[in-house]
């Protein structure tokens, strides 16, 4: 990534692009890409700056890690609503204030908040704009805001979940503004040669990984894996019952990846089986006393419950599978909440498990890509029996758009291409 | 489609009959609805071809187009139909009512009724988004001048079929649409689409199963289709000679054996919907239509331009901000509306009944900096509760008081949840009687809510940014648009 | 084990065209279909002689209009084609040939024909216009030629395919479902030019995934050029066409016996009785939804059939219902008449819940 940021300054600072955007694949360093060039341009005097994230989560994450990486006079201001309650990480910090308005915080040259905080602003501009996560942001969220920077840097992974809405949005299909657009492809559309960087390394797939994920959901950028084949490795300390539980923790953790298969039946999206194995295995991951090795601890670190998340399609089953964990803390959320989180091992109820026919949501090649993208060092897909053929048997018949770029990869290649790549590692339940 | 809605489809099959998905009727249904029943010639993208037009049962006009790819003769339909349409417009433009300032609006006045169109299908939505579409540009003087009605009757059908997607507008209904939000029928989505085989299930004659009447309806020639497409064995032996003939008698009387099965089926839908109450937030919503109908008529009369082609960068965000905001205000007025409805949440752990089994009315919260009363109350429930703590719910029963969930715990058969209430109970710090739920009482609580959302703010027009394509090039009409080809 | 030619009988195989072509990508899960269009069993006359005749008429005002639409386009050695493709291809085009191929009589002929100047095209940099070539492509271990309609644009070697629809596209936009059935077509037709390239030894991504799809514009007879992307067409045509050549174990589990023959005796009605061929389609099994209704010939026949199941009442009902297959069984479930199975007992659960829901609001 160091080879990518001067070249993105360069083209931000330059004076001929009035934007720049940085595609970061999964564990690219997008994070550290967004704190490196506010480091950057504090001391190049690039200011006031102005930094966009989409959540508030986001935005505290950002925070911390900003005060850490900037000198100490450097001040940053946090743009809330509200009855926002700044957590301790963030109220902690000297450095940092807090406000509803810009005014109330005082001489910063660094201002943070969420895209919703900043587009109430009617006024005001900034020379520099960051725009982190920008692939999850709507068009119609940069369109309110857009007016407050001069020139900005876009960050975020292209192959994350498109942004969706509860009303009909044919009427704007085909236009350059469609405002259910990411704020990237709007950005590119009207502004078709404005540099694009991508940054080449995943930091956080291991190498048995990055293949994977690069060529289902990545196929024409591509990117690979910043460790090497011995750089991981998952050991389990603890003995086995032997039981298909374990045989799948263990294929996991000698390949990367399992598939646990549970016998094919249409069930319930809240199928119970399927969320109790998704439970369990969680539950075996830390019983064989799972420890990580890794390039940031070459003796090992326990893969605590913390190091753990279980991902699903929907609420209902994040709740099923909540339902059988009792009281271990073990992140369970859907992919849109995933989005941008790092674990050192994942179990993923396959968003086709149990289903007699697939749709739109379900194919969406961001959701299971979010969903396999997760992990440092292994993931384990619970699914029943029969989704290659689900696959097969898909009609593809949704209507086609005039004047709509094609957004690649397409959902149902990327689903095949994954669950190709499952086949050879299944652990099957009779 | 829900679950309920999935059960009562089985069900539907099981007894012959539709089965009611909704207790109450969730679309304003006026006294004098404007019924149109439009065809268009098949293979051109809107070249009217007839259509079936008026406010009561007794009086239809058929409206004909005697060669239906002759350009006049369209804009001949186009002015006849104005001439219909426009004064029933009209007609509601007499009595207005003063609406007080509200959090954001001045006072002003709005008509106390205003017009309702209603077309058979989603089709026919179309073809009066394509109508409006084809007419409205049209210039009333100079080369390819057209009737004045024409453009005007362009504006107005554009106006309605933009009101038609907007969630919870009663202005423009389509039946198929109406029918459908109130009853399952034993047949699908797709086969719904049909008018006379909805009907069929709902209303069955006597003797005949819903069944039987769907499949009845699906002979052309028994129940010819309600437009805006033909049948295509019409078209080809009976609508191609008489249109050869040039036969206008014989043309009327074709297509009015089109038309008049599915007059009748409108009128028919029209009396299944009157025999449901109406839900008591729907006229709430009907006078959002008629505040829209109310600015659109001063528009017009202000000489405002006709209706963008497409949108621009900052209008199609604005109007995507308002469509949402709707779409959840309707999901939301619909669930405390209609228990029926408000069942679907329960079912998927979006709500829950319960009784309540403690109160404690008098709580007070001194944590803060201010004493403020926080009466807690405990209710058990049966439903699935999927609710974490420190979610917020409403009940539809008390919608001004909000409940911040405390503690969900499991019980021998449901959940137990403990509520912290704020809201609905006077400013004091003792609740009126009757303002905190009572041990007994059976209430339902939801996360959907119909309160108040500030509406977004988005840059002028003029100040598009560059991310969108800078300011767009002001839009005025010009010959282009008045001489486009409609052939 | 039966074979597709005994399952056809006496009859002529139904050929493929694009269209049919195209269909195959509609409900891929279909064995019946599959196995019917694998034997080039007319499905129309069957469905028609079983009781359940398709409803696909067209009428004469829209074939009219699309003849009208294709000559007007087309005339003068397709002038008006020509200026729009320069427009929207952006390319210069000074001078193109045009070849009508129409005109070759025979079949085989006109192939060979057709193949002979596209790859000596392959190479070439001077336009060309190819009208109705003929192209061939093998669909489930048959040759099938592919007719008419296409048009093939070859300029500096590479090669556009060009759809004309008569469906309208007004102020940008067009009917999705409509330019997705051209988008699949155009990509039949892409497909079979690459191979036939490959065949010849040329690069087949000399043939473009953008196909320009031409549609009148608004309300007129004016033609409008939009490029479309067919990549994610192309890959499912691919991978369905391969699974077709798949369908041996579905006959392997068909009586020998089983026949789809329609020979007609001498007053032209077929002789096999209509109980025996409705007795024959149902040992293959259909994979019916309400949305066969718009794609499929049998439909009608399937829809009968699938009565009183869930699946019948649409995907999404099925779903809802955790998978219970029959609308009996799913009320049974609902009223507590029927103890579930192991497997149903989440969905049995869903369903006496919702059934209270609905009593309770309901009374």
């Amino acid at each position: 990534m160091s080879s990518v940021l001067p070249a993105v300054l360069s083209d931000l600072t330059s004076g001929s692009h009035r934007g720049v955007v940085v595609d970061s694949p999964p564990g690219a360093g997008k994070s550290t890409l967004v704190v490196n060039a506010t480091a950057a341009m504090v001391s190049n005097g690039h200011l006031p700056l102005m930094i966009v994230a989409q959540t508030n989560e986001q935005v505290d994450d950002l925070i911390v890690r900003l005060v850490a990486a900037l000198p100490a006079g450097v001040g940053v201001g946090r743009l809330s609503a509200q009855g926002y309650v700044a957590p301790s990480r963030i109220a902690s910090h000297a450095q940092v204030t807090v406000g509803s308005k810009v005014a109330d915080l005082g001489p910063v040259l660094i201002v943070i908040g969420t895209a919703a905080k900043w587009a109430t602003l009617s006024e005001g501009t900034w020379p520099w704009a960051i725009v982190d996560e920008a692939y999850q942001m709507r068009s119609d969220m940069l369109l309110r805001i857009a007016n407050r920077f001069d020139r900005a840097l876009f960050v975020g992974d292209p192959g994350q979940l498109d942004p969706f809405s509860v009303v009909e949005s044919e009427r704007w299909t085909g236009l350059t503004w469609d405002p259910m657009q990411s704020a990237v492809a709007v950005l590119l559309r009207h502004n078709p040669d404005l540099p694009v960087h991508r940054l080449p390394v995943s930091w956080r797939l291991p190498c048995s990984a990055a293949p994977v994920v690069s060529q289902a959901f990545y196929p024409f950028s591509g990117f690979t894996s910043g460790t090497g084949e011995g750089d991981r490795r998952l050991g389990l300390s603890g003995a086995g019952a032997g039981g298909p539980l374990d045989a799948a923790v263990e294929m996991a953790a000698d390949t990367g990846w399992a598939l646990y298969e549970l016998p094919a039946r249409h069930t319930l999206r809240t199928d119970a089986e399927a969320a109790e194995a998704c439970a369990s295995l969680a539950r075996r991951v830390l019983e064989r006393g799972a420890v990580a090795y890794s390039e940031q601890a070459r003796d090992g670190a326990p893969v605590t419950a913390s190091r753990i998340a279980i991902g699903a399609a929907h609420r209902d089953q994040v709740a099923a599978i909540r339902s059988y964990l009792g009281d271990l803390d073990i992140t369970v959320d859907t992919a849109n909440r995933l989005q941008g989180r790092e674990y050192d091992v994942t179990i993923v109820l396959h968003p086709l498990s149990g289903r007699r026919d697939a749709t739109a949501f379900h194919l969406e090649s961001g959701r299971l890509c979010v969903l396999t993208s997760r992990h440092r060092h292994a993931c384990i897909v619970v699914a029943r029996a029969g989704i290659p053929d689900l696959l097969d048997a898909h009609p593809s018949t949704e209507p086609v758009h005039l004047n709509v770029p094609v957004k690649f990869p397409d959902g149902w290649e990327a689903n095949q291409a994954v669950m190709a790549h499952l086949d050879g590692h299944r652990v099957a339940l009779s | 489609m829900s679950a309920l809605t999935a059960l009562a489809r089985v069900s539907a099959v099981s007894s012959g009959v539709a089965q009611r998905i909704a207790t109450v009727r969730h679309v304003h249904l006026s006294d004098r609805p404007l019924v149109f029943i439009p065809l268009a010639l098949a293979g051109e993208a809107n070249a009217p071809l007839a259509a079936l037009v008026g406010s009561s049962f007794d009086s239809p006009q058929l409206l004909v187009v005697l060669q239906p790819r002759n350009r006049d003769e369209r804009f001949a339909f186009a002015a006849r139909l104005a001439a219909v349409f426009l004064s029933y417009v009209d007609s509601f433009r007499g009595e207005t009512e003063t609406v007080p300032a509200g959090r954001n609006t001045d006072p002003r006045e709005r008509y106390v009724d205003a017009p309702q169109i209603l077309v058979p299908n989603g089709g026919g939505v179309g073809f009066v988004r394509l109508l409006g579409r084809s007419t409205r540009f049209r210039r009333t003087e100079g080369e390819y001048a057209v009737e004045p009605s024409v453009p005007l009757l362009g504006r107005w059908l554009t106006f309605f079929a933009e009101r038609a997607e907007y969630p919870g507008s009663s202005l423009l209904l389509n039946m198929t649409g109406a029918l459908g939000m109130h009853w399952a029928t034993g047949q699908s989505a797709v086969e719904d689409a049909n008018l006379a085989a909805l009907v069929g299930w709902i209303d069955p004659p006597d003797g005949m199963t819903g069944a039987d009447a769907a499949l009845e309806a699906e002979d052309p020639l028994t129940w010819p289709p309600a437009g805006p497409a033909t049948d295509p064995t019409f078209d080809n032996e009976i609508l191609a000679p008489a249109i050869e003939a040039g036969s206008l008698s014989r043309l009327e009387s074709a297509l009015r054996r089109q038309l008049e099965p599915t007059w009748e089926l409108m009128w028919r839908g029209v009396s299944l919907l009157r025999n449901l109450p109406p839900g008591a937030r729907v006229e709430r919503r009907w006078a959002e239509d008629r505040d829209a109908f109310t600015g659109y008529a001063s528009y017009v009369d202000e000489g405002g331009y006709p209706q963008a082609r497409r949108d621009g960068a900052v209008a199609a965000a604005q109007r995507l901000a308002r469509l949402e905001r709707a779409q959840v205000l309707y999901d939301a007025q619909r669930a405390y509306d209609d228990p029926l409805i408000l069942a679907e949440y329960r079912l998927t752990g979006e709500a829950f009944a319960g009784t309540v089994t403690a109160s404690a009315p008098d709580r007070i919260d001194d944590s803060g900096k201010r004493r403020v009363l926080r009466p807690r109350v405990t209710v058990s429930s049966s439903d699935p509760v999927r609710f974490e703590p420190g979610v917020s719910v409403v009940s539809p029963a008390r919608p001004s008081q909000t409940g911040r969930v405390v503690s969900v715990s499991p019980l021998p058969s449901g959940f137990e949840v403990v509520l912290e209430l704020s809201g609905g109970m006077g400013r004091g710090l003792t609740a009126p009687p009757g303002s905190v739920p009572e041990v007994g009482e059976r209430l339902t609580y939801t996360t959907l809510t119909e309160s108040y959302q500030a509406p977004a703010a988005f840059p002028a027009r003029e100040e598009t940014p560059w991310t969108h394509g800078g300011p767009p090039v002001e839009y005025v009409p010009d010959d282009d648009d008045a001489v486009e080809e409609w052939s | 084990m039966t074979s597709p030619e005994r399952l056809r009988g006496a009859a002529a195989p139904k050929s493929h065209n694009a269209r049919t072509i195209a269909a195959l990508t509609t409900n891929p899960g279909c064995s019946r279909r599959a196995v019917m269009d694998a034997a080039g069993i007319d499905k129309e006359r069957l469905a028609a002689y079983v009781g359940f005749p398709a409803r696909f008429g067209q009428s004469q005002f829209a074939i009219t209009r699309g003849n009208v639409f294709e000559a007007q386009l087309k005339a003068d050695g397709c002038a008006e084609l020509l200026r729009l493709l320069r427009e929207v291809l952006g390319l210069p085009i000074p001078q193109v040939s045009y070849d009508d191929l129409e005109s070759v009589d025979q079949l085989d002929a006109r192939a060979d024909r057709s193949r002979e100047l596209l790859t000596r095209a392959a190479g070439g940099e001077s336009g060309t216009l190819f009208d109705h070539p003929l192209l061939r492509l093998e669909v489930g271990g048959r040759w099938v030629y592919l007719e008419p309609d296409l048009i093939a644009l070859q300029f500096g070697g590479t090669f556009y395919v060009v759809e004309i629809k008569s469906f309208a596209v007004i102020d940008g936009q067009a009917d999705g479902t409509k330019v997705s059935a051209a988008a699949t077509q155009a990509a039949v037709y892409v497909l079979a030019l690459r191979r036939l390239l490959a065949e010849a030894g040329h690069d087949p991504g000399l043939v473009s995934h953008e196909v320009v799809l031409v549609c009148p514009e608004n309300f007129s007879n004016r033609p409008v050029a939009t490029l479309v992307d067919v990549r994610k067409k192309l890959s499912v045509l691919e991978r369905q066409l391969a699974r077709m050549a798949r369908i041996d174990p579905i006959l392997e589990s068909l009586s020998p016996d089983l026949t789809f023959d329609l020979r007609p005796d001498s007053s032209g009605v077929p002789q096999r009785p209509v109980a025996e061929l409705v007795d024959g389609l149902g040992q293959i099994d259909a994979r019916y939804s309400p949305e066969c209704l718009a794609n499929c010939e049998l439909a009608f026949f399937c829809r009968h059939e699938a009565r009183g199941t869930t699946a019948s009442l649409g995907k999404s009902v099925r779903e809802e219902l955790g998978g219970v297959p029959s609308v009996d069984l799913a009320l049974s479930l609902a009223s507590g008449a029927v103890a579930p199975a192991d497997d149903q007992e989440e969905a049995a659960a869903m369903l006496r819940f919702a059934a209270q829901l609905r009593s309770e609001c309901l009374s």
